[in-house]
């Protein structure tokens, strides 16, 4: 007898929103009847600056309002987090030169930033831009969004894709799949509608470049190959301009602006003006005004294409490498698409041209792209689209070390995912009880070269003579790009217990412990947003009792009359630093009722002053 | 055939209960996953066609909204399916593998062995590759001949491949097996030296 079933395929699409979580802007886009739309924000605009900065009550800024306080507020604020995004501290020392990170002492595998009085890791930092984006799409589509497709850059390791997902998790978002960035531009152009055709994605962002060639059939977007560098974006232009600025600086006022913070972030705001200017005419000014002085450079065209030349130059081994990975030429590829605010560039666009042989599409908008991509990603999960299926690969090989540092792989780059391959371990001394398995990414020969992923300990392995036990062990990486690993006795069929130690990055543990601690500061930020509230209020009525003490009326008051209010006031400032607002809203109030008749009286001669005024 | 269902108990014959349509846990055998019959020479096209529409029925994307087993199972056998379809594409992996299940061993053992028919070229090659490597240009025309004509014969090694893989699917027979894994060695022995050569002269240019 077959039990009654309900196909839960069938039921209505549930929302989920897509996000495009970037070094410099981030967006939020949901699937409409027809085609994804970009969420905006409550004050319009549609980018969220990807900058959060930490108030001393606790609470948080994010977007907008943060992007102004690097300049009031730089030692609590921070921008471009997504560079560190999974990653060490011995990786980032070339960022340290380059952007106002405050590195906390104790960072070792995971990186912590000093903010203000708090100290947080990037997944959680980033976790506030996304709780953002949440509020945001929550007050547009007037319904609670609890879930997300999130896009990472397609050459992201495990690590940094991890610490996206976790910084999802801890945000409250329970993040359905990861995307690529540029297969989910792909999926915004529609590019499916022709029939067949090979389609090279050029995704030059804030931070990170990557480049993808697809294969497109019936709907089936197929990833061929995939290449990039995760640390390379509009930010090194930036910073090559802010580094001329900064000499210029130097020479003209004689002082040494780097370690200054405000002076550097209007230098910045100068440069990307300019940047972005030079796009579309062909001269402009870097012009800056800092505290009466006042700093003008005139640059053109041309000499902003020779500063950056190499910097273009950069993403075209990747392309290449790519090409050759994809097994196409460039005549073979029949469209090119161009994503990132970066692409904007003339030079960026020229090189494209050069390299692929093809005039670039740019019909949509390239700071949008990947968000709509997102959501359209989001309507396949959620069974809204369903003649679209998108088919990645894992941009870096994974392989196991083996004797002697050599690493031997298992999954090769450019594998399409989810990809698996099993491997056997045995012992090498009698009745040994674990086996230690050391994963590793990347394109070289030796461990060392390659990035350690995790430490992989096989554990109470049954004692044994060496070489008898036989571990079946399955490396398994996932739809988002992500390994999971299990193992099993292959003697005893049973399940054989891993213990996970990655090389960079949280813990499951800390992760949950970050949820947590997330949870129970959204209530200290509601407790103390609270409390600041009620102070508000409290100085807005001392403050009109002070006042008030001047007016007649205040002497038409008996003595017990005004002696209740000196007592009140009292009370009231008694309260007034204690962390309970309820405590001071009800001084509050006492203070009130024993003004009413003051206010009156005040209010009454008011009227009396106004007519006679409407005599004269 | 399968064990029954393990949501409902049916008996069925693919990857989908036929009863309830729950997915199931995949096949471990690549042409059984692709429902193709177990032979060398394929039709790569049609290899290609089931690639995709298998993808359109187990990929996790459509899962999400399902229960962790499903979701394991999509993913399980999506996996299994990229993973075969990465071999089976491929004619030196896919027969690599059919060796494999017949008890050869496939590996790199073996194709360190200079094949006896190409000791004198390889011998001069070598001599060739030194002297590259002393800094003597003068050797990279015949390099490049070498080159040239070792391609050739691996083109020659890929027809008699094809030939072969016909052979054993007309036959089944296990000497065409143990042929083919000669073939297969020889080839990898030859297109070892092309990367070679390809790899001296770039360093060299």
């Amino acid at each position: 007898m077959t039990p009654l079933q309900i196909d839960f395929g069938k039921r209505a699409p549930e929302r989920v929103v897509g996000i495009d979580l970037g070094t410099t802007n981030s967006l939020v886009a949901y699937m409409d009847l027809t085609r994804p739309r970009i969420i905006p924000g409550l004050d319009g605009d549609r980018l969220v600056p990807s900058v959060v900065s930490l108030l001393p009550t606790g609470e948080a800024l994010v977007g907008n309002p943060a992007r102004e306080a690097l300049l009031t507020a730089p030692e609590r604020t921070v921008y471009s987090v997504k560079r560190l995004m999974g990653r060490g501290v011995e990786d980032v020392q070339d960022e340290l030169a380059m952007f106002p990170f405050r590195i906390a002492p104790d960072s070792q595998a995971v990186i912590k930033l000093q903010l203000g009085d708090r100290v947080l890791t990037p997944p959680e930092i980033s976790a506030y831009v996304l709780r953002q984006l949440k509020k945001n799409a929550e007050a547009f589509l007037g319904e609670p969004v609890t879930k997300a497709v999130i896009t990472v850059p397609a050459y992201f390791n495990d690590a940094q894709r991890q610490a996206t997902k976790d910084a999802g998790r801890i945000a409250g978002l329970e993040v359905l799949r990861l995307v690529n960035e540029p297969t989910a531009a792909a999926l915004a152009y529609g590019l499916d509608k022709r029939q067949e055709g090979i389609v090279a994605v050029y995704d030059l962002g804030g931070g990170t470049f990557d480049i993808s060639i697809l294969k497109l059939q019936d709907g089936i977007f197929e990833v061929l190959a995939t290449n990039g560098d995760t640390h390379l974006g509009g930010d090194d232009i930036d910073n090559r301009l802010i580094q001329i600025g900064i000499e210029d600086i130097r020479s003209e006022w004689g002082e040494d602006i780097s370690a200054n913070h405000e002076a550097r972030q209007l230098l910045r705001r100068a440069v990307i003006r300019a940047k972005e200017e030079l796009s579309f005419v062909p001269f402009t000014l870097i012009d800056l005004e800092y505290r009466g002085r006042k700093y003008q450079r005139r640059i053109d065209r041309e000499l902003f294409e020779k500063l950056i030349a190499d910097i273009v130059d950069r993403t075209l081994a990747p392309c290449r490498q790519c090409l050759v990975d994809a097994g196409v030429t460039p005549e073979q590829i029949d469209e090119v698409v161009l994503v990132g605010g970066s692409t904007r560039i003339p030079l960026v666009r020229r090189a494209v041209e050069t390299l692929f042989r093809a005039k670039p599409h740019t019909d949509l908008n390239p700071d949008e792209v990947v968000a709509l991509g997102a959501a359209v990603q989001a309507g396949i999960l959620s069974g809204a689209v369903d003649d679209k299926l998108l088919l990645d690969v894992t941009p870096l090989s994974l392989g196991i070390e083996t004797m002697g540092g050599v690493v031997s792989k298992l999954i090769h780059r450019n594998s399409t995912i989810p990809a698996s391959a099993t491997e056997v371990f045995t012992t090498a001394v009698d009745g040994q009880r674990n086996v230690l398995i050391h994963v590793l990414q990347g394109e070289r020969e030796l461990a060392r070269d390659c990035r350690s992923l995790a430490r992989f300990d096989l554990k109470d392995i049954e004692p044994l003579p060496a070489g008898m036990p036989r571990i079946e062990v399955r490396f398994l990486i996932d739809a988002n790009g992500i390994l999971n690993v299990t193992a099993r006795d292959q003697r005893t069929g049973k399940e054989q217990s891993v213990d996970v130690k990655p090389t960079y990055g949280l813990t499951d543990e800390e992760v949950e412990a970050r949820i947590l601690e997330s949870i129970e500061f959204a209530e200290e930020d509601f407790r103390s947003r609270q409390v600041a509230e009620a102070r508000v209020e409290a100085d807005t009525i001392l403050a009109a009792v002070e006042k008030a003490k001047a007016n007649d009326a205040y002497f038409e008051l008996s003595d017990a009359e005004r002696d209740a209010i000196t007592n009140a006031v009292n009370q009231l400032l008694l309260v007034y630093h204690s962390d309970d607002h309820l405590l001071i809203r009800e001084k509050i109030d006492q203070l009130n009722q024993v003004t009413l008749k003051l206010a009156e009286t005040m209010m009454n001669t008011a009227v009396r002053s106004a007519l006679k005024g409407t005599k004269l | 055939m399968n064990p029954p269902c393990w949501n409902c108990g049916a008996f069925f014959n693919a990857l989908f209960c036929d009863s309830c349509r729950a997915i199931q846990r995949p096949p471990d055998n690549y042409y059984e996953l692709f429902g193709l019959p177990r032979q060398l020479a394929l039709d790569e096209q049609e290899l290609e066609r089931r690639f995709y529409a298998l993808s359109r029925r187990l990929h996790p994307d459509l899962f999400t909204r399902r229960s962790e087993r499903e979701k394991q199972f999509s993913t399980d056998a999506t996996a299994q399916l990229n993973d075969g379809y990465r071999v089976l594409r491929d004619p030196v992996r896919r027969a690599e593998y059919i060796l494999k299940q017949a008890g050869f061993p496939v590996g790199e053992q073996g194709t360190r062995d200079v094949p006896p028919d190409l000791l004198e070229e390889v011998f001069e090659l070598n001599l060739a590759l030194e002297e590259l490597k002393g800094g003597d240009h003068s050797v990279e025309p015949s390099l490049h001949q070498a080159r040239v004509h070792f391609e050739k014969l691996l083109r020659e090694i890929d027809r008699e491949l094809a030939a072969a893989f016909r052979e054993y699917d007309a036959t089944g027979e296990r000497d065409v097996l143990a042929r083919i894994r000669a073939i297969l060695n020889r080839r990898k022995y030859i297109s070892n030296l092309v990367n070679e050569v390809n790899v001296a002269l770039q360093r060299a240019a």
